[in-house]
Formats: structure tokens, sequence, C-alpha cells
């Protein structure tokens, strides 16, 4: 009896384009979230194999055996081990790549020694001939016990017979190639006598692993099994040195090599791009690409969203009933959906650039060139990956630091990070740079606005440099400094694979922002258009009796402005920031400045479409103004001056630049770290920082 | 000739013949880096650290530090 969904799990090593193979068997049919309690992307998604039958495929993540070093590879293994979990699978798929078959093998190995039926698949065929490669695939599918599906996933090749091996799984052998028990007869016999009813393998992954598997069971191996830490390693190498023995002599007669064919194409690039001089000279070279490109590329489509949506909230406001709900919708809610809409081009073309660096392999090749650089400032050369990653989101960034071996390398990391300029500072950076910053040209090509932006990219990297030099000093952590990093061969990046990342991320950042900004949005405009007083329901009559006072006669276009500004300044929002205006006053701020700032702690990006929600609830006019235009128009009451000048730029910029405000970068932390020690001394660290440098930059520019 | 693995000269061609498994971690093992195996420098990061290697096909790179607890016999070139 076949079943109508097959459950299917691909593993394979990192690098081997096991994504690529996801992606062509599941098409768009795919869904990304969580594995419960951990922050390990989980990828899942529907294949179609036949008119009857589904495959529900899962995406686990890479990894080069099944002794975890990482929570990433521990996913793998605890499902592996847990019969009971509902995605365990019916079939494993393990995917390997033509050039590194011996040692995507040993992973095959292992998997096949937990007697789950697992089917090979040989990725990148279409490279076998440039390489000189050539595989007897009956031979080895007899030496390996199983099936081999040879697929080309850029080629689009050889799927179609992956799904038909997928279907016929039931008959698929499920005898391991070897016994892991080889490697000490004694000790697994004993092992076998005592626990008669559980596979070996799985009782040795156990004792070697820190996986949760069935708590009380662990215990009870462990208790009677127990090597020390050294012996077990030992061991483990022992098994690995058998695996490969194994693996040499299938490949001795189930692959042909030529030599003399293969063309050596990673060498040759790798010459010239890990090079002493060229290597980092084209690696800033494409630093400076990206931030001069996401500064002056972007802003085509973002100045059509935002005037779309200006005309929109103005559309809404002139064709509804007027009423609060009216009011709520043009004034709350679509300024502050405009405020997140707006970067999606930005953060789109930093994440296609990102994944672009990670698929052609050329990320690794930087890790390489930097580690004894970043070493020097106690982080790693794998820092640079979360540090760059952190320039569109933190969050994905600082669980990338996950690879890194070294625990105070990692931990430093982590720490460092958030200072990297993310995506959500951009709105705010690009506002404040487009109203302060005239738009001239250096040179005659580069423009100032764009150089200024690059600047301040510099000023967040140099901080975490500069933290984490500070940190290597005081933190006294004893941690081996392990360092192991694959090299891949180069490849052009798929455009399917890009384009997914790109949606898909751009997409989880904007609903993830969008509920806050959403929320805060609908209570920003409740607490500014109403208020506790009678000032507040009064405003017309109080201000027409002061003018009267005054005998000034005004006309009613100003009387109307000046009627707004009194209820803004009564209503709840205008009590809130008037109370802390006494803080934010030396950094030169007003309290509607004060109020973006401080609803930023929740996230940075909100403070544009604050700003927006603030000045629209004062304005209640029907013309068509842009957020930025109304910024630049806005003027200090009392002084008369601008508020968004020079000096108050360039101390909001510092303020975002250093402080701390993401309350989901905090939440991870805490997640990373397990302590809440370390989000709240980067908390007040970073703040605290940014507050002391945007008072000075602001008294000594005013 | 026996040496140290860290004392490899760019380009050169050895095999694995003892590694301190103490001090390596294992998925250094994993890829291949297993007393027998050859291996070869493809290339030393600007600053002398890290190395870059090819070993039984994996193309890997490691720190100085963990290059010293390997030690390899070179190729007999004739």
């Amino acid at each position: 009896m076949s079943k109508s969904t097959i459950k299917v799990a691909l593993i394979g090593n990192p690098n081997v384009g096991k994504t690529s193979v996801f992606n062509q068997l599941t098409g768009l049919n795919q869904q990304v979230g969580n594995y419960p309690g951990i922050t390990v992307e989980k990828k899942q998604g529907i294949s179609k194999l036949s008119e009857s039958v589904k495959a529900k495929i899962i995406d686990l993540p890479g990894t080069y055996s099944l002794n975890a070093s990482s929570i990433d590879e521990n996913v793998v293994i605890e499902l592996l081990l847990n019969k009971n979990d509902e995605d365990f699978p019916d079939v494993a798929v393990v995917v390997s790549e033509v050039e590194n078959i011996k040692r995507n093998l040993l992973l095959f190995t292992q998997i096949k020694d937990l007697e789950i039926p697992t089917i090979l698949v040989i990725n990148m065929a279409d490279r076998m001939s440039l390489k000189g490669i050539e595989f007897d695939i009956p031979v080895l599918e007899r030496e390996l016990k199983t099936k081999i599906a040879l697929v080309s996933s850029r080629k689009k090749t050889g799927i179609s017979d992956l799904k038909e091996l997928i279907l016929n799984y039931e008959s698929l052998s499920t005898e391991p190639c070897l016994h892991a028990s080889v490697i000490d007869p004694d000790y697994f016999n004993n092992l076998r006598r005592a626990f008669p009813n559980q596979l070996l393998y799985k009782l040795w992954l156990v004792i070697t692993q820190d996986v949760n598997f069935l708590n009380l069971e662990r215990n009870e191996i462990k208790s009677s099994f127990t090597k020390s830490h050294s012996d077990l390693k030992r061991l483990q190498q022992k098994e690995t040195i058998k695996r490969y023995q194994f693996i040499n002599d299938t490949l001795k007669i189930g692959q042909k090599i030529d030599i003399t064919k293969a063309s050596d194409l990673r060498a040759k690039l790798d010459r010239i791009l890990t090079h002493k001089v060229f290597g980092y000279l084209i690696f800033f070279s494409i630093l400076l690409l990206i931030f001069q490109s996401i500064f002056d590329w972007s802003t085509i489509p973002m100045e059509f969203i935002d005037e779309t949506f200006t005309s929109l909230s103005a559309y809404t406001k002139n064709h509804l009933p007027s009423g609060e709900f009216t009011n709520l919708l043009s004034e709350g809610i679509i300024p502050g959906i405009s405020g997140i809409v707006i970067f999606i081009p930005q953060i789109a073309f930093l994440f296609l650039f990102i994944s672009v660096l990670e698929e052609s392999g050329y990320m690794s090749r930087v890790v390489f060139l930097m580690d004894k650089i970043m070493r020097r400032f106690g982080l790693s050369g794998k820092s640079i990956v979360p540090l760059i990653s952190g320039t569109a989101c933190a969050i994905p960034a600082i669980m990338g630091a996950r690879n890194i071996e070294n625990w105070k390398e990692r931990l430093i990391t982590i720490l460092v990070t958030p200072f990297t300029t993310c995506s959500a500072r951009l709105p705010v950076y690009a506002i404040l740079i487009s109203l302060i910053i005239p738009e001239e040209r250096v040179f005659g090509f580069l423009s100032l606005q764009g150089l200024t932006l690059m600047l301040l990219y510099l000023i967040g990297f140099g901080m975490a440099v500069l933290s984490a030099t500070i940190l290597n000093y005081f933190l006294k952590l004893n941690c081996k400094s392990y360092f192991v990093i694959e090299m891949p061969s180069y490849k052009v990046p798929m455009f399917k694979n890009v384009a997914l990342n790109v949606i898909e991320k751009t997409k989880a950042f904007v609903t993830g922002a969008g509920k806050i900004i959403l929320a805060l949005s609908i209570i920003l405009w409740f607490l500014g258009s109403h208020g506790p007083s009678k000032k507040f329901d009064n405003a017309e009559a109080i201000v027409a009796t002061e003018l009267k006072q005054n005998n000034t006669s005004i006309d009613t276009e100003i009387l109307e402005n000046k009627i707004n500004s009194y209820k803004l300044e009564h209503s709840y929002i205008g009590i809130l920031g008037k109370t802390i205006e006494p803080v934010i006053q030396p950094l030169g701020y007003d309290w509607k400045i004060g109020i973006a700032v401080v609803s930023s702690f929740a996230a940075r990006e909100v403070f544009v479409g604050t700003l927006a929600t603030i000045y629209n609830v004062g304005n209640h006019s029907d013309e068509e103004v842009t957020i930025k235009n109304r910024m630049a128009a806005e003027v200090h009451p009392e002084t008369g001056k601008k508020v968004f000048n020079f000096a108050s730029g360039i101390s909001l910029l510092l303020f975002y630049a250093f402080a701390m405000q993401c309350m989901s970068t905090i939440a991870i932390v805490k997640k990373e770290t397990n302590s809440w020690k370390w989000p709240l001394l980067q908390f007040i660290f970073m703040s605290g920082f940014a507050y002391v440098t945007a008072l000075v930059a602001y008294q000594i520019l005013k | 000739m026996e040496k140290n693995l860290s004392d490899l000269k760019k380009g050169e061609r050895a095999y694995i013949s003892e590694i301190n498994v103490d001090e390596i971690p294992l998925k250094l093992l994993e890829m291949g880096c297993l007393p027998g195996n050859f291996i070869e420098l493809i290339q030393i990061a600007p600053l002398g650290d890290p190395f870059y290697f090819n070993i039984n096909d994996s193309h890997v790179a490691i720190r100085k530090e963990t290059a010293k607890q390997i030690i390899v016999t070179l190729e007999i070139t004739i």
C-alpha cells in the first residue's frame, strides 16, 4: 500500500546545491518557518510526484556528518533519531555533488547505518565532463545499496528521475553499507546485549552527541556506557577512517577521473581573488559598488512609492465619508505602512547582493582573506559574514554567527554585529541625509549624499571593530580556537535561488516590521488625536479667545493650523513628548522627534512612519505633501529655526548609528547567548554611547 | 621527508602521516584530514595565516595553529 503523501528529508553537506534541488522539486510551493523553540530556519515544500501522490519535502540544514557541532546540525540528528517525530522521513534524500563525492558519501553512509531508506543524488552532473569525472552508476548503486539520481539543478535534468525514485521508495534497501561496530567490537557487543531492541548506530549517536533524545533513555544509556571525551573522539576518528576506507574502495571501482581533462577554474580564480593586493582591492570595490548602488539605484522606486502613498492617503481622506475610521486610515495606517513599504527596494538590493556573494562561493574567500585581520580584534574571519549580512538585518546575521567554532569569537561577533548599518536604519538615514546634505556631486560622478551614507556604514563597521577590541580585552574566556572553513568551487549564482531568497527575506522582513509599525501607528494616531483635558476638546475656542485678546485678525488657514498645533500639544502624545523633552533637548530634538526616537526603540524603521503620523495628525489640509517636504518645512515654534538643520540632523544620524533600538535583536541575542546578561549589557552600552555622541555632536555643531 | 604541515610551501603536495586528535576538530577529520590522505597547500592568506589546503579533494582553510598539529610526509618527486 502506498501513501498519498510521502515524507522526504533532504540532507547534505553545505555548498552542494541542496537548496537548488529543493527549489526544483517544490517550485514556489514552499514555506519557511522555525523549528519549535529554536531559531533554526525550517524549510518545507510540497512536490507533486504523480497524479495521486505528493511528497512533503523538508530541506534540513546543511551538515558534514551526523556528529553535530551546532544547533542547526542538531536539528538533523534529532529528526533522524526520533521515529515519533511527525516529520520523520519515509525516505532520506542525500544530496552530494560531482566534485566532492568522497566527503559527501561520509554523511551518506552514516544515514544508511540508521536503516532509513536513502536515495543518493549526485548534483551538478553538468560539470562531469568539465572535471573529467565519470561514474559507473550500477556499480555505485550495488556497493552503496541505494538508488542514484544524477541531477543537474542548473540544467534542470534528472529531477523527474529523482521523483520517480521517491515514488518507489519502498523498494529501497535499508541495509547499512558498513557497521560502525567494527571500530570496537567488544564495546558494541555489550551495547547490543544491554539494548537488544535498539539500533546500534542510533545508540552510538546518542552516546556521542549532545542531542535531545528521550531523556530517560539517554541517561540510562549514558550511565553504563560512557567513555572519556578523548576516548570517544578516538573512536569517532576510527569510525571516520573506516568509512573513508569503504568509500575509497567503492569509488575505486565506481568512479573514473581523467585529470588531464580537468580544467581548474577554482585555482585560477583563487590566485586572483585571494591575492595579497588584488584580493583586498576586489573585495573593497565590491563593497563600494553595493553601497553606491543602494543609494543611487533605489531612489527611483522609492520616490515613486512615497508619492503613491501620499496621494492614496489624500484620496482616502477626500473620498471616504469623514469620521474617526477615515482619519485612522488616512492619518494612521496608510502613512505607517508607507514608512515600511518605501524601503523594500533597498532591502531587496541588499539581500540580492548578499545572496549572490554567498551563492557564488566568494564569501568564503573573504573569510579567508580577513581572518588574520579580524583576529586582531578578537573576531574570526567568519565574523565577516555576520558583519556584512548585518547590513541587511542583524537578526539573521546574529544567527549566522553560529558557525564560528570559538565561543569567545562568536560572543563578540554577536555583541558587535548590531553596530553595522542594518536596512532598518536606511530609511532614517535616507530621509535625514536628503534633508541636510546638498544634492551635489564630487568629481562629477560620486554623489555627496551617497558618500555620506557610505561614511555612516564605515562608522558602523568602525564602531563594531572598536567595541570588539574592547570586549576582547575585557572578556576572560578560555576557548580553543578552531577554525575550519570550506572553500567551495565557484558557481554562477542561479537566478531562481537568488530570486526566491530575496523574495522570502524581503517578505519576512516587511511582514515582521509591518506588524509592529501598523500597531504603533494606530496607537500613535489615537494618542495624537485624543487628549485628556478640556484644553484639547476646546482647542478652537481657546485659540480664538487668545487671538481676540491680542486683537489680531488672521486668515482662516493660519487659524486652522494654530488650532491643530494647539490640539497636538495638548493630546496624550503631546503631553508625553513634553515630558521627555528635557532629556532629548540637549541633543537638538523637539518633542515630536523625541516621540519618534522613543517609539524607534521597538524598531528603528518606525521613525519615519511615526513622524509621518504625527505630522499628518497635526495637519488637516487636503494638500498632497510628501513626508520629506513636511519634515523640511517644520520650524521650531519659538526660535523659528528649521527643526531638521545640520546640527540636529547629524546628531540624529549618530544616535541611530549607535543606539540599540530593536526589540527583535535583543530577543535573538538573548536566545543565542542563553542569558539576559549579554543583551542588557549590549543595550546599555550601545544606547548610552549613542546618547553621548549625539549630545557632543549637537553641542559642537549648533 | 617528514615535516609540520605549517611548514609546507605553496604548491607542495604531501601525505598526512600523523595527527594530534585531541587538538583537531572532528569536522576537519570528517573532511578527510586523516593519516594516509594527500594534502596540497594551495594558498597562504596575505598575512601569513590561515592556510588553504586541498585535503583529499576537500578545499578547506584552517589556521596555522591547527596546521601545526598535523605531520606530513612530502611526496617524492622524481
